[in-house]
């Protein structure tokens, strides 16, 4: 009796273990680390999302995380431990310092397709998008925007600018470097002059956007050559427009990476390949309201076309921003103070 | 039995302080391990930061003074006015402010203040020049609106527990107002004065976006911001680490210093619903009333300039949205938890802490231990997200325990408040009567339904409202550990900003204000019945 009851209690246990532990069949899943609007509703994420998993049999799973700076921070933190299989959303600025932790593998990308202002060599990051800075003017309270950064810089006092802290946000930084680039030696003064028209520096791009410039505060806000195309085909207005300055615009890529840890390479890189596909570039201009990094034709919505086209992309390359970011910052400190 | 319970009067206390070490505690020790070599000196000998320590302690005292200074004559204005339309719908919309996003908070300033704000506006037709918020005043504006109303209930509180008697005989003796305020306001307000000072002075210090956004440029800069910047862009560990503990040491050091202003729990006798036997004559009417109105002014209209922005073309589109739907219920749930978990460690804390105070006579030790509970708002959440980081790696899978960490955090963050809101009604519901059950051999369960519990009822309920709209509202720690699992109200927003959807946004923005509002009237009036008791209160 009671071994027969122990047997029975035996072979209950031994099925219950059997289904708790059989190997789930279950497709492969991919992590992407990536930032918050990337992986929003009206974002490119969704729409990758699905498109993806119908020819992966597999399940794309997004962490968002509070930065551009944060996923690195979030990666280096874990280590060869890191769940994520990719890296989406780092900028060119980044890539460097990236690079270094020696987290990343180099990918079996296809870049053939990719057409960006400048040549890309690097083997480990699969471009996704770019932009160029601009600053985004409102038409109705500024009808003859400034049409060089040096006509901004020597503007009479009274034109007020909103503008990102470069040691918080990536626009930040990105001015920062374009006056660099402009001004070389000479961005200290040019800072100095720019400094009377700064209404405020903002925390991130979220606060000069929405809270001021939407409230009407300042006339121009450092934002992106593309966001004028959002509002024109999405919000139906030409109210907002982005000035183009004579010197050219400073540059702004986007990119991805495979994470050596990562045990899907082989899907990591499938992923990939499908980042740069005309299928998921056509989601970027209105989802991540950035140009595509290859040519997508005639699904690059027509108000893109009414951009403005900045004469010169102005680049630092990456070595050199790594190498003097912390030095320019300083700099900044004391001319912008 | 009686002894054993005597003898346990130290574990609710113990746990939540093991909580809080392991939670709190843990984290910056493991920063401090790993970093290679800790030099606190070469940090704070650096210029930059000793001017940014400036800045942030000099701001913050400011913020801190205004705050509460300016509470003071609206918090007596508002308990001599017991009895005016919309005073109990004022008081819950007090406590919006405190818990809006930041980036939310700073559209309704500048909505209301800003260069094209209303208030420039009407300026502007009188024909006087515009004024400009950004810089020092922008952040004490910003500052003040968050923590006014803060100050304004807790000090309200005080005011309404002043006992039937006292009243009375200021009236019998045909007290002015000033004396009133002298003898019978000011004693009860004082105890809870530093209190609230210290916490505000905190929360101004480690202020980040707004004195970011508002400051006007980059001299405006905390330590928080500082912290950040080390280790988001540079992934500098030791300098992050050293600033965090610098912030730590001189947050602790003015604790110190409060410490030393010996305030004694206000002496009252009577549980009755204050009746007041305030006279005023009609020229102290008007004043309390332009007081209330000028206060009400201050804190509606930035909220008013959100809502006004949440009505748009998109709202409907939002409303109905899958999406925000199932972010409203994740926000909802998370608050709730968070408000008993966090009134639970509260009250642990506190029960210890006072059973220190006043029957072992320690007074000191039960300080530091209520102290303890503060430890969270000196933390900056890069550096407690980073340092909880590297502990779970290798012990637990951080993703899916990331809505539990997300709860804890938050109602850790919430206790600051909740030890503000419940150390004055606990500790006056013992002074009172702890020789007396002492004598009669209550303790335990019995002695907090009897004793405590009628007493701190109401501020319970205020302390559970607080915890939960903090939950609902905050959005560093969900940010912390990037779930995928939970979305919220304040993370959808950042999302929608983030994807242009401003209108969107506006609208969350303002379906978030509304939740919080309903979470807080719901928390508060959950306490305000005598069901539960009601054995009790038939007696």
């Amino acid at each position: 009796m009671i071994t027969k009851l122990h047997h029975a209690l035996f072979i209950a246990l031994v099925s219950i273990l059997c289904i708790v532990t059989l190997p789930s069949h279950a497709a492969q899943t991919l992590t992407v680390y990536t930032y918050e609007s990337f992986t929003s509703e009206w974002g490119p994420g969704p729409v990758i999302k699905t498109a993806f998993e119908k020819e992966c049999d597999c399940t794309l799973n997004f962490v968002a995380i509070d930065s551009s700076a944060g996923i690195l921070n979030r990666v280096q933190l874990e280590g060869k431990s890191s769940k994520a299989d990719i890296v989406l959303g780092l900028d060119y600025n980044l890539m460097a310092l990236a690079q270094d932790t020696g987290l990343l593998a180099e990918s079996s990308v296809d870049l053939s397709q990719v057409k960006l202002p400048i040549e890309w060599d690097s083997k480990v990051f699969v471009p996704f998008d770019f932009g160029h800075f601009a600053f985004v003017y409102d038409t109705k309270t500024l009808s003859n925007p400034p049409t060089s950064l040096d006509e901004l810089v020597n503007s009479p006092d009274d034109l007020k600018i909103i503008i990102q802290d470069p040691r918080t946000s990536t626009p930040g930084l990105g001015l920062l470097l374009w006056v660099k680039a402009v001004y070389g030696d000479d961005a200290d003064s040019a800072w100095k002059k720019l400094k009377p028209k700064i209404l405020t520096v903002t925390k991130g791009w979220s606060e000069a956007y929405f809270s001021l410039f939407l409230n009407g505060e300042a006339p121009m806000v450092l934002s992106y050559d593309t966001s004028p195309g959002y509002h024109m085909a999405i919000d139906k207005t030409d109210q907002y427009q982005a000035a183009a300055f004579d010197e050219g615009h400073y540059l702004q890529i986007e990119v991805a990476a495979l994470l050596k840890s990562s045990p899907n390479q082989e899907l990591g890189n499938a992923f990939l390949q499908f980042l740069i596909s005309k299928e998921a570039q056509s989601a970027i201009p209105l989802t991540n309201v950035m140009y595509p990094s290859i040519d997508i034709g005639d699904a690059l919505p027509p108000e893109f076309s009414k951009l403005i086209k900045p004469s010169k992309s102005l680049l630092l390359d990456t070595e050199t921003v790594r190498d003097e970011r912390k030095g320019w910052i300083d700099e900044w400190l004391e001319s912008a103070n | 039995m009686q002894l054993t319970m005597f003898q346990r009067w130290w574990l609710p206390g113990a746990v939540a302080l093991i909580l809080l070490a392991l939670l709190v505690g843990l984290p910056l020790i493991a920063l401090i391990v790993s970093t290679s070599d800790l030099n606190l000196q070469t940090t704070l000998n650096n210029t930059y930061y000793k001017r940014v320590i400036w800045f942030s302690f000099y701001q913050a005292l400011i913020s801190a003074v205004l705050s509460v200074g300016l509470a003071i004559p609206l918090a007596q204005a508002l308990s001599r006015e017991q009895k005016f339309l919309g005073r109990q719908m004022l008081i819950n919309l007090f406590s919006l402010s405190l818990v809006i996003p930041t980036i939310v908070a700073i559209f309704g300033i500048v909505a209301v203040f800003g260069r094209t704000g209303w208030l420039n506006s009407a300026i502007g037709q009188l024909g006087f020049e515009p004024f400009s918020i950004y810089g020092l005043s922008g952040i004490l504006i910003a500052h003040v609106f968050f923590n006014l109303p803060l100050a304004t209930r807790v000090l309200l509180q005080s005011l309404d527990n002043i006992p039937h008697e006292q009243w009375r005989l200021s009236t019998q003796l045909r007290m002015p107002g000033l004396a009133q305020f002298k003898y019978v306001e000011w004693p009860a307000m004082r105890t809870q004065l530093i209190g609230v000072f210290m916490v505000i002075f905190t929360l101004c210090f480690t202020s980040f976006t707004i004195v970011m956004t508002l400051g006007g440029g980059p001299r405006a800069t905390t330590v928080e911001v500082a912290i950040y910047q080390a280790l988001r862009f540079d992934f500098d560990i030791n300098t992050a680490v050293s600033l965090a503990i610098a912030q730590l040491v001189f947050c602790t050091a003015l604790l110190l210093a409060s410490a030393l202003f010996k305030h004694d729990a206000s002496i009252g006798f009577s549980y009755k619903p204050v009746e007041h036997l305030y006279r005023p004559t009609s020229t102290h009417r008007w004043r309390n009333r332009l007081l209330i109105l000028l206060g009400t002014l201050f804190v509606v209209t930035p909220l008013l300039g959100m809502i006004m922005s949440a009505i748009n073309p998109a709202s409907i589109k939002v409303l109905t949205h899958t999406n925000t739907v199932q972010a409203t219920i994740n926000t909802v749930i998370i608050a709730i938890v968070t408000a008993f978990l966090s009134v639970g460690i509260g009250v642990s804390l506190l029960i210890s802490s006072r059973h220190l105070r006043i029957r072992a006579q320690k007074h000191n030790l039960g300080q530091w231990i209520q102290h303890a509970g503060n430890i969270i708002l000196v933390m900056p959440p890069v550096v407690l997200g980073t340092g909880l980081f590297l502990l779970l790696r290798n012990v637990a899978d951080v993703f899916s325990i990331a809505l539990v960490l997300t709860i804890i955090i938050n109602s850790l963050m919430a206790l600051p408040f909740v030890l503000r809101i419940l150390d004055g009604p606990l500790m006056q519901a013992a002074n009172h009567h702890d020789k007396l059950i002492q004598s009669l051999g209550i303790s335990g369960w019995s002695r907090w339904r009897l004793l405590d519990w009628p007493l701190i009822r109401k501020p319970m309920g205020f302390a559970l409202g607080i915890a939960a709209t903090l939950a609902a509202g905050d959005f560093s720690a969900i940010a912390l550990f990037g779930s995928e699992r939970a979305t919220t109200l304040p993370l959808l927003l950042f999302q929608r900003i983030g994807s242009y959807r401003l209108h969107e946004a506006a609208t969350t923005a303002g379906i978030l204000l509304v939740v919080c509002l309903i979470l807080f009237t719901a928390m508060q009036s959950m306490t305000s019945r005598t069901i539960f008791w009601r054995s009790h209160a038939k007696d």
